[in-house]
């Protein structure tokens, strides 16, 4: 019997756990050359803001072992281009759509929120608090509570939809974040963000990233992630969206066992473009072998 | 189009101490475009992790060839794969040199030659080629070439072969007044000379560019560079580019 994938977070029902992470899967239509990306459990679209970003100077993206670091700088289109040029296409498949979004300040992300919420084809929204590559105080809310707590309880009073609030791992406690995000009304915890991280050329003494540093993603940075995602769930009602390195189905099933209901693949999808159906495929097949029924069973099943 | 396959080696050998042949076999017809460029992935372990991009250098049937130096842990790793040995291979993408209608010169600076050979295989005996390298042992495919040009100029740095200097001075003497349009591929100090050199002229010159990349297909807003209308993607609106519009 075909096991049952399909999960819940807030009011949004995915047909099965794996989305593709803010960032690594453009606006859908790069990867929909490659596979029908109505498969996908989600799909969450670059990170949006109100007005069109240019992004960080480059070199943007640098290798390192097992993982790479980026500083893209949130490029994006924008919110009107977004609408009319990217989402009709998106509204074409039948997934849900997860609209990533931020803004220069407390104003544009409340801003930003609204319109997505009240926009025609997107199922659910996930607040940018953790950009490493962006300096401003409001694009460092997701490392001070007292700010994340404001933020959240903001924006959470203008929007209706599904709202996921994504964290930086950049903390001492991440739980405490988590708790926050929840107290003022978040549905979901989406974690973690990239790592602020950094490589030099040793023969020219420069930083091999345009801005110096950057966000290290990849299967490097897989074991914190489930440590901190173990570390959230165990703290919050709210469902955990695990991120961080995940490349293959074994992955995915140690974020569900860590207590992540849903996971989003970020970093494979450039590996490997069939990366996030390759995960789907693989995540059933653990499930017949090891007679699991229901993907539900799996998660938080951390022998302790 | 399945642009997504796996290609086993015919021959990956080694032309100097660091630059490399490969040819793999292609499952099925492909029909790239000369400029474009495919993804490699070296191993199906997670160091290196990303594929690396290169840029077609042939195609016989169906029979794919890269030529490529080795920079660094993707090209070493590559270099090290053997006959029979299978890898992943994606594409074509990016955007191509636009097809002569006539005559036209090329501009090729070490082993961006790699880039522009196929373009004169499409169009033979009409490009003057301009190829310049450090040695007469970095000259590569010399024969072929012969036969695929109008005319070759080679120059290296050491002046073992044909004239002593850098190509772009070698195309001041000898191409600067053809006005031809320009194809060329070749380090950033030889774009930057070559655009000081035709700004005056009203001839058009493409340029193939090369950046770091992760997906290669414009997801990830890695590989930009910087154009007069802002950032660019050298993978999806390149590799590509009018030497007027880039910002160098």
């Amino acid at each position: 019997m075909k096991p049952l994938l399909e999960v819940k977070i807030g009011n949004l029902t995915l047909k099965n756990p794996v989305l593709t992470a803010s960032g690594t899967f453009g606006y859908g239509l790069e990867y929909s050359q490659f596979f029908d990306i109505s498969k996908l459990g989600g799909i969450v679209v670059k990170g949006l803001s109100l007005k069109p970003k240019e992004g960080n100077p480059p070199p943007r993206i640098y290798e390192t072992p097992c993982g790479m670091i980026n500083s893209i700088g949130l490029q994006n289109i924008g919110f009107d281009a977004f609408v009319k040029e990217k989402l009709p296409f998106l509204k074409k498949f039948d997934t849900k759509i997860i609209a990533n979004f931020f803004g220069e300040n407390l104003e544009e992300y409340e801003e930003v929120a609204q319109k997505l919420d009240a926009t025609d084809g997107i199922h659910a929204l996930e607040m940018n608090v953790s950009c490493p590559n962006k300096t401003s105080e409001w694009r460092k809310m997701g490392l001070q509570p007292e700010l994340l707590r404001e933020a959240v309880r903001k924006v959470r009073s203008k929007v209706k939809k599904t709202l996921i609030v994504k964290l930086s791992p950049q903390v001492t406690d991440i739980a405490y974040m988590a708790k926050i995000c929840e107290e003022e009304g978040a549905d979901a915890i989406s974690l973690i963000n990239t790592i602020p991280a950094m490589v030099i050329d040793v023969k020219t003494r420069r930083s091999l990233i345009g801005t110096l540093t950057g966000g290290l993603s990849g299967p490097a940075i897989r074991p914190i992630a489930v440590r901190m995602v173990w570390e959230v769930s165990r703290a919050v009602k709210i469902p955990v969206i695990g991120i961080g390195g995940i490349v293959n189905g074994r992955d995915a099933i140690e974020f569900f066992i860590a207590g992540a209901k849903a996971v989003a693949v970020g970093t494979a999808n450039f590996i490997n473009p069939l990366s996030a159906i390759e995960i789907i495929e693989e995540i059933e097949k653990f499930l017949i072998e090891e007679k699991i029924e229901n993907i539900n069973d799996l998660i938080g099943s951390l022998i302790e | 189009m399945n642009k997504i396959f796996r290609a086993e080696i015919l021959k990956n050998h080694a032309l100097t101490d660091d630059v490399y042949c490969l040819s793999v076999i292609v499952p099925f017809n492909i029909n790239p475009k000369p400029g474009q460029f495919f993804i490699i992935k070296t191993n199906e372990r997670l160091d290196p992790l990303l594929g690396r991009p290169f840029s077609i250098f042939d195609l016989e049937d169906k029979t794919l060839k890269f030529l490529y130096r080795i920079k660094g842990k993707g090209t070493s790793v590559l270099s090290k794969l053997k006959e029979g040995q299978i890898i992943q291979i994606t594409g074509p993408f990016g955007n191509w040199y636009p097809f002569p209608k006539d005559d036209y010169i090329i501009i090729a600076g070490g082993i961006g030659i790699a880039s522009v050979f196929y373009l004169m295989k499409k169009f033979p005996k009409k490009a003057y080629l301009f190829y310049g390298a450090r040695h007469r042992r970095e000259i590569f495919y010399y024969k072929e070439l012969k036969d695929l040009a109008k005319e070759v100029f080679i120059s290296t740095e050491c002046g073992t072969f044909d004239y002593k200097g850098i190509v772009t001075e070698i195309f001041r003497q000898k191409g600067l007044h053809l006005n031809l349009p320009i194809y060329s591929c070749g380090p950033m100090a030889m774009i930057k000379e070559l655009k000081k050199l035709l700004k005056n002229k009203n001839t058009p010159c493409y340029v193939a560019t090369e950046e770091r990349m992760a997906c290669g297909i414009g997801a990830c807003l890695g590989c930009v560079i910087e154009t007069k209308e802002g950032f660019k993607r050298v993978c999806t609106e390149g590799p590509v580019f009018e030497i007027g519009d880039l910002i160098l």
